[in-house]
């Protein structure tokens, strides 16, 4: 058996690399290696003021601002003891709804799909099948649109505050995303019916799922840390639970369950623990799907991410048709030492953020645990479970099989780093 | 008789990631209307976020997101600028180092004690600094993120050989060309407008709050005016230094500016 080598992870969001060590034709080491830098978020939040922390949040993703703007204010806001009204929230749904959209459109055509479909890239798609790439586009840029209508721009949107929100977003701009809504709705339904033709290798894995429920919402912002093995904690018991910890190979923090167990977040975990909650044309092409819950094979997560496309869709025309702010668009803020947690529903899973305040409003400590923290020790042992297969196969076929498993968690490794290069190697 | 066109090669384009939250090249990919037809214009060579296909170099355009803040990236961004043609810095973490470099302002290691259990496993660099200040940039677009417009139009002017067209005024003739009332005039807010480079199209302002300067300095930016006028109008202590130590604090006059605005402030505090 020779060495495999992938000498960066494509199609990821940052960068790492895959190393899986043999012995006697049978893997003995897996390592998923982080060389994106170390990034020190958490120490530069510490004096800042607490305004400027989901403006310096935002810049851990890229793909994901919203999620850690929105992660950000919620613990801040309990950190000061103040809770935002219900058009308040409202619009941060509708913010996050653009984010999904623009998220999951992104890596089910653009990132995923190539390695169903035997093509290097979506560009490469769009070669033999113009019209999917096309409708993917317009698919996606709606997200943007939403996000751009609500934060000025989708990459670092500047309206979100503690408190609320800078001003409310012009009401004509919003309702004029109506149509495009409508025809995303319907393309999303036929994502579903798409994604269910797709051939997906067979893994099924043992998962713990961990994701937020609400008994009224599908689980975004609020709502309790559930997991599928029955554990339900608030946001403020997260850590008695969820523990991070640091391996050498990596410059992403790994985390695990206080039992030592590795659990997975994202759209699996949370289509499986919340499906009740979709609202009624997502339960609809779920039913229709005729997909069995729970789902527990990773490559399906893109089956998972278009039914939440409908979701999400769905819930973003309903936001945009109730949109009618009046008030304030925030809240006063009265500074005092406290500290608070806060989490929200990355699309590639769950974020939380906690925060210590002092009585001037600055940061004197910050924890934040991305999604990709969370999934990487459950990646690598998903990884260890193929491994058998992998080392039985030619170089090549190897990599992509790998790389295709590491996608298929959409990893923010960017997030995370707190990304790959598959190198199979025989210890002789 | 059928003549077959002779076809000039499409430029290969290379996009390279360094230390950065991938925002700037999700921006490229955010191109819905624009990305086949930027496809078929350029030949898309190596592009890790977009596809694996990996073409071989040297390559005419080379495009490079993030900093430099590891003993690795200085070394690799040396082998990219040797692969590339004509080599444009993708946004401010390209240009001024971006956020990463606060940590040019503190002890990076009492961060990664901060941040991590164990330290020592981690390789990083004290600073984190632009392409420009660790090999030649031919050009560079600021932004955090860029406005991706400036991206297609820099790619246009090099297919077209022409210099791009950027907009040469800062963010405050942006805003009173967009008619929005002035947040530092009316409602007396700290605003880096009329310091800042020009191409968001006045967001903050237009959403009622403060530039806080992702797009870097205006060329021609009066900065000492700028801390005089506005540092007084501070909310919270250090608001106005707060603003210029953010996204684009490596950028010398940010550097100077911020430096200015917290001597002001401690000065009006032991009065």
């Amino acid at each position: 058996m020779k060495n495999i080598e992938v000498p960066a992870l494509a199609r990821v969001e940052g960068e790492g690399g895959l190393y899986i060590g043999v012995k006697d034709g049978k893997a003995v080491e897996i390592r998923l290696d982080i060389y994106e830098p170390p990034r020190f978020f958490e120490g530069f939040l510490v004096d800042r003021f607490i305004q400027e922390v989901p403006d310096i949040t935002a810049r851990i993703c890229g793909i994901c601002p919203v999620a850690y703007q929105m992660s950000s204010v919620t613990a801040l806001e309990a950190a000061l003891g103040i809770e935002v009204g219900p058009e308040v929230n409202a619009l941060r749904r509708l913010m996050y709804c653009g984010e999904f959209i623009e998220s999951h459109a992104l890596h089910i055509y653009m990132l995923q799909a190539p390695d169903l479909l035997g093509v290097p890239s979506a560009l490469d798609l769009a070669a033999v099948a113009p019209e999917v790439v096309k409708n993917a586009l317009r698919m996606k840029k709606i997200g943007n649109e939403i996000l751009k209508a609500i934060g000025g721009r989708s990459v670092h949107p500047v309206n979100a505050c503690v408190g609320g929100w800078y001003r409310w977003p012009d009401t004509a701009p919003l309702k004029a995303l109506l149509p495009e809504l409508e025809w995303a709705l319907e393309a999303a339904k036929e994502t579903v019916k798409w994604s269910l033709s797709l051939p997906y290798p067979n893994l099924e894995i043992d998962y713990e799922f961990v994701a937020i429920h609400h008994p009224e919402e599908y689980g975004v912002m609020h709502g309790e840390v559930w997991s599928s093995k029955g554990s339900k904690l608030s946001v403020n018991e997260y850590e008695t639970r969820y523990i991070e910890a640091h391996v050498k190979h990596s410059n992403a923090l790994h985390s695990h369950t206080s039992d030592g167990g590795h659990y997975l977040v994202g759209p699996l975990a949370r289509l499986n623990l919340n499906h009740e909650q979709l609202l009624p044309e997502a339960q609809k092409a779920l039913r229709e799907s005729k997909v069995k819950l729970p789902l527990t094979n990773p490559y399906k997560s893109l089956i998972a991410r278009a039914v939440e496309l409908v979701h999400f869709y769905e819930e973003a025309i309903a936001l945009v048709k109730s949109y009618n702010p009046a008030g304030p668009a925030h809240l006063d803020l009265k500074l005092r030492t406290g500290e608070g947690c806060g989490m929200s529903e990355a699309p590639r899973g769950l974020l939380y953020h906690r925060y210590k305040i002092d009585k001037n409003g600055r940061i004197k400590f910050a924890r934040i645990v991305p999604p990709t923290a969370q999934n990487l020790p459950r990646i690598e042992e998903d990884l260890f479970a193929i491994a058998p297969q992998l080392v039985k196969m030619e170089h090549e076929t190897a990599t992509l099989t790998a790389e295709h498993l590491v996608r298929s968690y959409d990893p923010c490794i960017s997030c995370a780093t707190h990304f790959l290069n598959l190198k199979i190697e025989d210890k002789k | 008789m059928t003549l077959t066109p002779k076809t000039a090669p499409r430029p290969k384009v290379a996009v390279y990631k360094f230390s950065s939250c991938d925002g700037c090249q999700l921006s490229l990919l955010n191109l819905e209307d624009e990305l086949l037809d930027l496809a078929s214009a350029v030949d898309i060579s190596y592009f890790l976020e977009a596809t694996r296909t990996v073409k071989p170099g040297p390559y005419d355009i080379g495009i490079v997101e993030g900093s430099i803040t590891t003993p690795h990236e200085a070394e690799r961004i040396k082998d990219v600028r040797a692969e590339c043609k004509y080599m444009i810095a993708l946004g401010t973490c390209a240009t001024a180092g971006g956020i990463q470099a606060l940590r040019n302002f503190a002890s990076v290691a009492d961060y990664a004690r901060t941040v991590y259990p164990h330290p020592e496993f981690l390789h990083f660099l004290d600073k984190s600094t632009s392409i420009a200040e660790n090999v030649p940039v031919d050009l560079s677009i600021w932004g955090c993120p860029v406005n991706k417009f400036m991206v297609v139009e820099v790619i246009a002017a090099l297919l077209q050989n022409r210099r791009p067209n950027f907009p040469p005024s800062p963010v405050c003739l942006e805003c009173k060309r967009r008619g929005l009332v002035c947040v530092a005039v009316a409602h007396g807010t700290p605003c880096l407008g009329p310091v800042v480079h020009g191409g968001c199209g006045a967001l903050c302002p237009a959403n009622g709050r403060g530039c806080y300067g992702c797009f870097g300095p205006s060329s021609a930016a009066n900065f000492s005016a700028l801390v005089g006028s506005m540092t007084p109008l501070d909310r919270y202590p250090n608001e106005t230094a707060g603003l210029l130590r953010s996204f684009s604090s490596h950028a010398p006059a940010f550097k100077s500016a911020a430096e200015a605005a917290l001597k002001l402030s401690s000065e009006k505090e032991q009065k």
